[in-house]
């Protein structure tokens, strides 16, 4: 299991905020395919300009390791305070 | 410290307890900002974070601020969720042993909250609601630090 999180306008399109993916991608690239089967057009929006990744809140560049019950963030364009 | 808070707060109360003790301090420095209201424009803000990894970015600009600018210490008071208008947003409070420094890391403090922290902000006006990203003047701000960064 992963556990996803989405904030900002993500959480819009998607019209969820926290949502878990079974059987547990091994890797984000994995996950995002789960994602993309499920809805394509929040696929779309995670691969978008400035959209980040943070693995159990830490922020990763690439296709990332996901361990089982890993915390995944999708993190659009930070808005600051 | 960094303390996110979806309450108001006072932010007297907050410089008091800061102030409180403090013997070899000559200066504190505050920054507090207030939710705007604009005669026809943003109604109500909502400001999102991730609980655990906002605190842990703003925690690390203050770690920075306090190496940078020789600080004894500095205290962040964020709002989050919906925030009306007049309402306190953020707080940042610098001690230092003299004036220059505190106000300094003030300012680059503030600067680094308002393009680098994550929040997520969304304003309800009149044609419907938004998602906002630094304005430009933002981004021109936080660069003024980055140029005396590589001296």
């Amino acid at each position: 299991m992963a556990r996803v999180l989405l904030f900002g306008r993500l959480r819009d399109i998607a019209g969820w905020r926290e949502r878990s993916f079974d059987p547990a991608p091994d890797r984000l690239s994995a996950l995002k395919a789960m994602i993309r089967r499920a809805d394509a057009a929040l696929a779309d929006a995670l691969d978008g300009p400035g959209v980040q990744a943070a693995v159990d809140k830490v922020l990763v560049r690439g296709d990332a390791i996901l361990t089982p019950g890993a915390e995944v963030a999708f993190l659009p364009p930070m808005s600051g305070g | 410290m960094i303390r996110l808070t979806a309450d108001t707060f006072d932010p007297g109360a907050a410089l008091n307890r800061f102030t409180a003790g403090r013997t070899v301090t000559g200066a504190v420095a505050s920054f507090l900002g207030i939710a705007r209201g604009e005669a026809g424009q943003a109604t109500a803000l909502e400001l999102e974070a991730y609980p655990g990894f906002t605190e842990a970015r703003i925690a690390a600009f203050i770690e920075t601020a306090i190496h940078r600018f020789g600080l004894q210490d500095a205290e962040v008071i964020h709002r989050v969720g919906p925030i009306p208008p007049g309402d306190p947003i953020v707080l940042v409070l610098t001690a230092a042993g003299h004036r220059r420094e505190a106000f300094e890391a003030c300012d680059y403090l503030m600067d680094y909250l308002k393009s680098r922290a994550p929040f997520w902000k969304k304003e309800y006006g009149p044609g419907g609601a938004r998602w906002v990203e630094p304005t430009t003047r933002d981004l021109a701000d936080i660069e003024r630090w980055r140029e005396t960064e590589q001296t």
